[in-house]
């Protein structure tokens, strides 16, 4: 693809966005490690670190009224679609304050306000919701994007609703973000054919980008939102990735070569960006943003430490809308 | 008086509430073009557009799913799952997404949707084209779960789970469809409203859906043998209206439950216990009267003497009060 040439100041404003927002979501990951150990995180946590810059370039081509839906792997996506740190910090703890008052937890996160419809516990759920979503949004030229993990493409969800948002021309994008990994088992080893492939076979326009790039994936995605917006249906990005860590709080992840590991570490989108940053000489500018992320960070969670959990006596629950 | 037949009452309330409101879609396999195979929605793609009326791919998943992702963002999909023995494909949708969102997302996000079917056996139809997959569902708080016995109340519950703001799973029995009544002297049906469609003193029968029809023929050669049946449908599961059937015991002191389907895990259990639990003192007796424990058969013997129908409702009843038939 020919990326437009931006001005010198946009490019940094934008680069620094990026900056701030993979940071927000790395720092999150990070603090959220750190009190799950201590124990007040509850149930099990799946962690997004490495993955930043899938979310963040995408959502950072979207307009604040498209629509997402993310995996159980969704604190980067609901971050960059605008859930606050604070929410997000006091629902994944437990507390009253959550963004849904301690009842969803790190799988289930809804946040209607930012367009957020859910995060699906059920491996592509995520790409049904979304496809629907478009079937409102299209009214009003807006959007709907399905993330998704490489697992999902052998869900009979993915096939149903590619052949589904092609027959309707449905502004949907689907975003897979292929980490490797199926939870413990290479994806080589239980996947037929190649995604590209199927996905081409539906007629829907596919692009394989370096995922952990935020500016290409941007890029690439300011490409199928504008494709899925002038109503020629959707698109499908399939953004290589990998989490650094394994896939939930039980897995260490031993099944991954080392040397593997260390050559996706060092593909780590954030230092990356900050290389690019410095060599234009801004990185003064990323230092401080560094350091309002890191006090935003610990604020969100000091706050949500302090927050009383709900009180079972007094939640009342409506179970019908 | 002019009549109403069942599956023209199911065309005449989407038709009403999509007329109503542009945010009530339809769509299903085979629901646009061809009407629906049970023709219960012939006409509408031609009043409402291609946009709003949709045939879908056979694709239980993605367009349960997609019915989903649009309810939660603004529109009110009335979807078609062609033979309720389908819905496990579209449940996950259902009861892992539908169902919960409004309580996950702090009662901020709501799921307006239909998911119409037809269901039930007498038909012919074999084992997997004649289950009513209302028990499945039944232990998922969160979905509301219909289901009428008359033409008149079909229209109305339908009209109330369109304008419904959570999911409402609404089943329409087979061997219904065709059949036509004048408008009764009953108030418009609710959803969560039991209806009492026949007064007796001796013996309080409980069904819904095609165990109304057989129901009220079994309490009419029950009076021939002067045993007074109270008729109640249901008319739903969830919202339960436990009070008239408590209200109706309370009177009659004896209580059959008629399931077209297995006893263990079905509803009539279920609702003989949490009358059981409210009304014990009243209860003389109480007991239900359900499919045996394997598939629905095919052949027409086999099918008839599985079904739970007017001649084993009549003999329950009368081997239960001690009387000769």
């Amino acid at each position: 693809m020919t990326a437009k040439t931006p001005t010198r100041a946009k490019a940094s404003a934008e680069q620094l966005a990026a900056y701030g927002s993979m940071l927000e979501i790395r720092l999150f990951e990070e603090e959220l490690q750190r009190q799950f150990l201590k124990g007040e995180v509850h149930g099990t946590v799946h962690l997004y670190i490495g993955q930043e810059a899938v979310s963040v370039g995408v959502c950072s081509a979207l307009r604040a009224t498209d629509k997402v839906a993310a995996t159980y792997r969704g604190h980067g996506a609901a971050l960059a679609k605008g859930v606050g740190v604070e929410g997000l910090a006091a629902e994944l703890l437990g507390r009253a304050t959550g963004t849904c008052g301690g009842r969803a937890g790190s799988m289930n996160v809804i946040d209607p306000d930012v367009g957020l419809i859910g995060c699906f516990g059920i491996v592509g759920g995520s790409i049904a919701a979304a496809t629907g979503a478009a079937m409102s949004v299209r009214r009003e030229e807006g959007v709907a994007v399905a993330f998704f993990g490489d697992g999902a493409t052998n869900q009979a969800y993915m096939h149903e609703c590619l052949n589904f948002a092609q027959v309707l021309r449905l502004p949907v994008v689907f975003v897979c973000e292929n980490n490797r990994y199926g939870e413990y088992t290479p994806m080589e080893q239980v996947t037929a054919g190649d995604l590209a492939g199927r996905v081409a076979g539906y007629g829907i326009p596919t692009e394989k980008v370096d995922g952990n790039d935020v500016e290409v994936v941007r890029e690439a995605a300011r490409q199928a939102v504008d494709h899925a917006r002038s109503g020629q249906g959707p698109c499908f990005l399939e953004c290589a990735t990998y989490r650094h860590l394994g896939h939930s709080r039980s897995d260490p992840g031993a099944y991954r070569p080392a040397e593997e590991v260390e050559h996706w570490k060092a593909l780590d989108p954030i230092p990356r960006l900050r290389e690019r940053l410095d060599a234009a000489g801004f990185g003064e500018d990323a230092e401080r943003v560094e350091g309002v992320q890191q006090a935003r960070i610990a604020a969100a969670f000091e706050a949500a430490l302090a927050a009383p959990y709900p009180d079972p006596e007094a939640d009342e629950v409506r179970i019908f809308a | 008086m002019s009549t109403l037949e069942f599956r023209e009452a199911i065309r005449q309330a989407i038709e009403e509430e999509m007329a109503r409101d542009e945010n009530v879609v339809l769509w299903g396999e085979d629901v646009a073009a061809a009407g629906g195979v049970f023709k219960a929605t012939p006409g509408l793609l031609e009043t409402f557009g291609a946009d709003r009326v949709i045939d879908t791919p056979i694709s239980e998943l993605a367009l349960t799913g997609g019915a989903f992702g649009a309810a939660v963002t603004g529109l009110r999909p009335v979807i078609e799952i062609m033979f309720g023995d389908f819905m496990p494909l579209a449940m996950d949708s259902i009861v892992n997404q539908a169902a919960k969102t409004w309580y996950l997302s702090n009662e901020r996000q709501a799921a307006p949707i239909v998911v119409r079917s037809a269901v039930g056996a007498g038909g012919r139809f074999g084992a997997i084209h004649s289950q009513n997959p209302a028990t499945w569902m039944w232990s998922v708080p969160g979905i509301k779960i219909v289901g009428p016995a008359f033409p008149h109340d079909a229209r109305d519950l339908l009209v109330a789970a369109i304008q419904d703001d959570n999911p409402v799973v609404f089943l329409e029995h087979k061997r219904l469809y065709s059949i036509k009544h004048e408008q009764p002297d009953w108030e418009p049906a609710r959803l969560g409203q039991a209806n009492v469609v026949r007064q007796g003193d001796d013996v309080t029968v409980v069904s819904w859906l095609k165990g109304v029809h057989d129901a009220l023929a079994a309490a009419e050669r029950l009076a021939e043998h002067d045993v007074s049946a109270e008729v109640i449908d249901l008319r739903g599961l969830r919202p339960l209206d436990l009070d008239t059937i408590v209200t109706s015991v309370e009177r009659t002191n004896r209580l059959l439950l008629v399931e077209e389907g297995p006893a263990l895990g079905g509803w009539a259990r279920g609702v003989l216990g949490a009358v059981s639990e409210h009304a014990l003192d009243a209860l003389d007796d109480a007991w239900v009267l359900a499919t045996d424990e394997h598939p629905i058969p095919y052949t027409p013997p086999l099918e008839d003497a599985f079904l739970p129908g007017v001649e084993r409702i009549v003999a329950a009843v009368l081997e239960r009060a001690g009387i000769r038939a």
